[in-house]
């Protein structure tokens, strides 16, 4: 027996189960590998320069670490015949994704209060269609979008994407803040009426409050999916106005001569980082949100 | 004025009629209680009262005003409810406050109210506190306090301690009645626990499937019970009912028997011009625990008869002991003197006072009076 036993920790008893468990930790090791493989050879391609990149292996690590890719894919790298490199892109990103998540989660927010909390004759019809939405591949409506954005005479601007990722948001904010007013005891919307307070009263100050758990879901989702988006982004923007997705490819596609491999890396590692940022600091909220509403009881 | 008045009140949610037409007259300062089974519709009853629920039919008036097409807010109206339904991310000064914050009552009038509530309730180290951080009891007094700084002509209460222990339930049961005879307001309460039923109200209304089967002060609705559904639901433990057949053997007599043998109960004397026209058919008869007691024990009783049976089981619940035995095929019980309580499986000689003895129709369900 060892000296230190350390309490809930199961230990293996007999020699099979030693064997079990070292082919577990092994699998699991195995899986991990494959799962961090890509992601090392992509931060490690980055950071070398052409020449070590050209001589070594993929998996070997940078010899001389150097920034000077990333530099070039921020603002030097050619898309298309535009020698800027990403950043453009990235502020048309954020033009697009900061407006749509806000208001996508803003009317959704509003759609999963009405329909939880003011049910109306076909509420549950009209939130079955809404879900319905969520489950539309995109490819379906492309065209009928664009002819749409034609005749608003928002083609190929980042508004008329905008409008498009927030209403294509809409079935899933709806859906997760639906799925949270469900939850709040209907009393506190009939206590509140009995108070005077109307509609949006219950909504701004008695609603909104209490749901930061599902507002940080909800725009940790619409944030990702919006952000990572390819297909709306190529398909509704022309050039100056793609999203960085769109850039990205078009930035690896357009290389001319030596292809440099670790400008691509870099340039995909600077187009990843806003979400990976997004998970960092909302997820924390996000925590102590569900733990905020396990006590309260 | 905190008068209420329900005319031919109906609600209907698609084909399902939850309440079925009720008329109820509530004079001011009455504490009315609403009481009945699960989905008897005594919430709903009260939802309408309050607006919350729209009315199918009929008219409801508050006051001299008829307030069917009139909001919650503007019906004078405080609610309790049974979740509390305190507004978590907020204080409870802001809980309390919420209702004039939202009226845009001046300040200084909001702290005067505030502080005359907060004192009543003894809630005043509370205040900077969210609902979360309260006990059950506390909770429970910011939901009152919320009613109260309304300062309405009717408040109601729906199942408003259903949520808390027993003993937390009895000293708040004890602090709402103070509290009514303080602010001499007028109250509608839903329960569905007739102990509360009974020790709250100036009246009681028993609900059954939409309708009232009997609204009266909660002596008579103990004592004079309409009908077997009153009968069975208002006392703790529940009242015996034992079918009979009524005879003429020395008198008018209810032949109970069983595997036993055979008991012939006298007829109630201010029944029996009532009960002979039952003569050679089935009655009901109604005995309530406290009414059975052990031979010779019966206090002032003016029919008493006695009669024998085994004892099943032996409940001691501290002033009294409870005896329970079959009569009839059905189970009844005895309320004895602790000391009078005898071993599982004897003979017991039981005494009942026929005078507080019921009897029932089982055909209507209804009770035998003397005039009927």
């Amino acid at each position: 027996m060892s000296a230190r036993q350390i309490h809930g920790i199961v230990r293996a008893t007999s020699p099979l189960n030693t064997f079990l468990r070292l082919l577990l930790f092994a699998i699991l090791g195995l899986f991990a590998l494959y799962y961090l493989m890509p992601l090392f050879v992509m931060i490690a391609t980055a950071l070398k320069p052409l020449e070590e990149i050209r001589t070594g292996t993929l998996i070997s690590l940078p010899q001389e670490p150097t920034l000077e890719p990333a530099l070039r894919a921020w603002d030097s790298a050619c898309v298309g015949v535009r020698c800027e490199g990403l950043k453009p892109y990235v502020w048309n990103s954020m033009a697009m994704v900061i407006p749509a998540v806000i208001i996508s989660t803003f009317l959704g927010a509003i759609n999963g209060y009405a329909l939880t909390k003011w049910r109306f004759r076909g509420s549950d019809l009209i939130f079955g269609l809404m879900l319905f939405g969520a489950f539309i591949p995109f490819q379906v409506v492309l065209l009928p979008m664009a002819r749409t954005l034609g005749i608003l005479g928002m083609a190929g601007t980042v508004p008329g994407l905008v409008l498009v990722h927030t209403i294509y948001g809409l079935a899933f904010t709806t859906l997760f803040f639906r799925n949270f007013f469900v939850g709040v005891s209907d009393g506190i919307v009939q206590a509140a009426k009995i108070d005077g307070a109307g509609f949006f009263g219950i909504f701004f100050r008695l609603m909104l409050p209490m749901a930061p758990p599902a507002i940080v879901v909800t725009v940790i989702w619409q944030f990702t999916q919006i952000w990572n988006d390819f297909l709306f982004g190529v398909a509704f923007t022309v050039g100056d106005s793609n999203p960085v997705t769109v850039a990205l490819n078009n930035l690896v596609a357009s290389s001319t001569g030596v292809k440099e491999y670790n400008v691509d890396m870099a340039a995909a590692i600077i187009a990843a980082v806003p979400t990976l940022i997004v998970y960092v600091f909302a997820g924390k909220y996000f925590i102590r949100g569900l733990a905020a509403g396990a006590v309260k009881g | 004025m905190g008068k209420v008045r329900l005319d031919n009140v109906w609600k209907r949610f698609g084909s399902n009629e939850v309440i079925k037409g009720i008329d109820m007259e509530i004079e001011d300062g009455e504490f009315v209680v609403l009481v009945g089974p699960s989905g008897c519709g005594k919430s709903t009853l009260l939802n309408l009262v309050s607006g919350l629920e729209t009315l199918s039919d009929g008219d409801v008036h508050i006051g001299e005003r008829k307030v069917n097409d009139i909001a919650p807010k503007d019906r004078d109206i405080a609610m309790v409810f049974q979740s509390y339904a305190l507004y978590p991310t907020k204080t409870v000064e802001e809980n309390i406050t919420f209702g004039m914050v939202t009226r845009r009552v001046p300040k200084e009038e909001r702290q005067k109210a505030l502080k005359e509530v907060t004192d009543l309730l003894h809630i005043e180290m509370l205040l900077d506190r969210k609902p979360g951080q309260l006990s059950g009891g506390q909770r429970q007094r910011v939901a009152m306090g919320r009613a109260l700084v309304r300062d309405p002509e009717v408040f109601l209460f729906d199942e408003p301690l259903s949520n808390l222990d027993a003993k937390l339930r009895v000293e708040m049961r004890t602090e709402i009645k103070k509290l009514h005879q303080r602010l001499g307001k007028t109250i509608i309460y839903v329960t569905h626990d007739q102990v509360e039923a009974m020790s709250l109200a100036t009246r009681i209304a028993v609900m059954d499937a939409g309708t009232i089967r009997q609204i009266a002060p909660p002596e008579e609705i103990y004592e004079r019970p309409v009908d077997l559904f009153v009968a069975s639901f208002i006392g703790s433990p529940a009242m015996a009912l034992v079918k009979g057949k009524v005879v003429q053997s020395d008198g008018l007599k209810l032949d109970v028997t069983d595997e036993e043998g055979t008991v012939l109960f006298p007829i109630p004397r201010e029944l029996t011009a009532t009960a002979k026209s039952f003569l050679g058919r089935e009655l009901i008869l109604g005995l309530r625990p406290e009414s059975i007691v052990k031979e010779g024990e019966q206090r002032g009783g003016r029919q008493t008869f006695a009669f024998e049976r085994r004892i099943d089981v032996v409940e001691p619940t501290g002033p009294d002991t409870l005896i329970i035995f079959t009569l009839g095929g059905v189970e009844a019980i005895a309320r004895v003197h602790p000391e009078d309580k005898a071993p599982v499986d004897s003979m017991y000689r039981f005494e009942v006072d026929m005078e507080r003895a019921k009897l029932f129709d089982p055909e209507t369900g209804k009770r035998l009076s003397a005039s009927s």
